[in-house]
């Protein structure tokens, strides 16, 4: 498989996985500081494995990449708690059940975009605003928050993240809902 | 199990966001396309890290979206006003006034009247150097004399950016209030009688029949006939005021009865909410001023609600 079509099986099959994944690696983990990590690991061994052979479903695929990945780690502790594994044991790895429709979808992740955005600090937003509506260069940008074109890259980079963040990795109200 | 060297996803994030910053920005080679490439080469972490912030900030087009449809339009792009009067602005005074005329400026002399239609805009230079920007729907009058500066706001809301002259102070009368630049960049709005000043740079006294008010930069003042209230607001959040400058409404946490009476200053089509409980929801975002239809295809995408074009309305109700 090529790159881009890594890539493009990445971003439509696996990140809209990431809400569910982090809830599952929260429960399911009990140091947060190192979630950001796992969720690491688990896209690098399911890219590597998507190298040889595009798995058919994405979602029972991370799953069990993601239930591998824990229990590796939980055996290269010395002190194995044992509710881990039992918990893991207990893992219900949904199958892809029918979704929402496509509208409904694309509704949500249109408010989830706005909302994320209204969410960002005042600085932070008024950076992305100004790059992603307004189409300004980080030096016009600088000049109008009267902030070094450092300060501006600071403030994108940060939004950069929350926004990624808040987009997959947070819980959207439809599977809230159901 | 995991040949790849243990990598921190706190490092890999801020490397994978650097890349990304920086070819937004544009001042990308192919030498940086190549440093990238190798990057991502070394490992699917990489690989993962980048393609996730980049996918996030790629949605983000669905809101550049709003600004194509901007371009479009025929008011916006050519009028953009010098960006170089908040940096040159020690000598220079702006303003923006809105104004609704008493009609009780009968002795004032005659002098040249400037009128915006609804949803214009107009930037006129005065022969002092001053320049004063009309947003829509406004008309004022000037008065430039050896002697004398003075604009009278008859209706609306305009920026003045005023070369300061000491021998002949610049005045704006709005409904009855007096705003005197004292070397200063400030705006004034008149809703109706409601005068509201801003300043951004420099300072300028408000008087209002009263004891007169000496603004510094950040101060807002709202007086009606009979009340003034004087805030303090970052330069920054001035700034949300003056979009309409750049052709757009911000909104931050604004209800939308407000979102309504905003649009319905630049908008012929008329924005109306039929049912007061909506009427208190609130929004944020950036719209171009002269695109109330993309509002209502926002507020029906995204917060669902029921939207329809009646003649010259568009109906909001749940």
């Amino acid at each position: 498989m090529t790159v881009s079509e890594a890539k493009a099986w990445f971003v439509r099959e696996v990140l809209p996985l990431e809400a569910t994944l982090m809830h599952f690696l929260r429960q399911n983990w009990r140091n947060a500081s190192e979630l950001d990590d796992l969720r690491q690991e688990v896209y690098a061994r399911i890219l590597k494995a998507a190298d040889e052979n595009i798995p058919e479903k994405a979602k029972p695929f991370l799953f069990v990449t993601a239930r591998n990945l824990l229990i590796d780690r939980v055996l290269h502790e010395r002190i194995v708690p044992f509710d881990a594994i039992a918990d893991l044991d207990n893992l219900e790895v949904a199958s892809d059940a029918p979704g929402p429709d496509r509208s409904a979808i694309a509704r949500d992740e249109l408010r989830k975009l706005t909302a994320a955005l209204d969410r960002l600090p005042p600085r932070c937003r008024e950076a992305v605003v100004m790059r992603r509506i307004e189409g300004l260069s980080r030096r016009e940008i600088a000049e109008r928050m009267g902030i070094s074109e450092n300060g501006v890259a600071q403030h994108i980079r940060a939004g950069m993240n929350a926004l990624a963040d808040m987009l997959f990795g947070e819980p959207s109200e439809l599977t809230r809902r159901s | 199990m995991t040949s790849e060297p243990l990598l921190y996803a706190q490092d890999v994030n801020a490397r994978a966001t650097e890349f990304l910053e920086r070819r937004e920005f544009g001042d990308w080679t192919d030498i940086d396309e190549g440093e990238l490439a190798a990057w991502l080469g070394e490992s699917k972490a990489h690989c993962a890290a980048f393609w996730r912030l980049e996918a996030a900030w790629d949605r983000t087009h669905r809101l550049a979206a709003l600004k194509a449809e901007r371009l479009e339009r025929p008011f916006s792009a050519d009028v953009e006003p010098a960006r170089p009067w908040f940096r040159s602005a020690a000598a220079a005074v702006a303003v923006a006034v809105i104004g609704v005329s008493l009609g009780v400026y009968a002795l004032w002399p005659q002098g040249t009247v400037y009128r915006t239609p609804v949803g214009g805009r107009e930037i006129i230079t005065l022969a002092d150097g001053s320049q004063i920007e009309l947003n829509t729907n406004t008309e004022l009058e000037t008065q430039i004399t050896k002697d004398l500066r003075s604009v009278r706001l008859i209706r609306g809301e305009a920026y003045f950016r005023i070369q300061h002259d000491e021998a002949r102070p610049f005045v704006v009368m709005a409904s009855g209030k007096r705003i005197t630049d004292i070397g200063t960049v400030f705006t004034v709005r008149d809703d109706a009688g409601s005068v509201r000043v801003a300043l951004l740079e420099g300072k300028a006294r408000f008087d209002a029949g009263g004891n007169p008010v000496v603004m510094k930069p950040g101060d807002k003042i709202i007086a009606t006939a009979d009340r003034l209230t004087v805030s303090h607001d970052l330069p920054q959040t001035l700034a949300v005021d003056l979009g309409w400058r750049r052709g757009v409404v911000i909104f931050q946490r604004t209800s939308l009865a407000q979102v309504a009476a905003e649009f319905n200053r630049y908008n012929e089509t008329k924005l109306v909410i039929a049912d007061p409980k909506i009427a208190e929801l609130t929004v944020g975002g950036t719209f171009p001023a002269n695109n109330v239809e993309l509002f209502g295809r926002m507020a029906s995408e995204i917060l669902g609600l029921h939207v329809v074009h009646r003649e010259n309305k568009i109906v909001i109700s749940r």
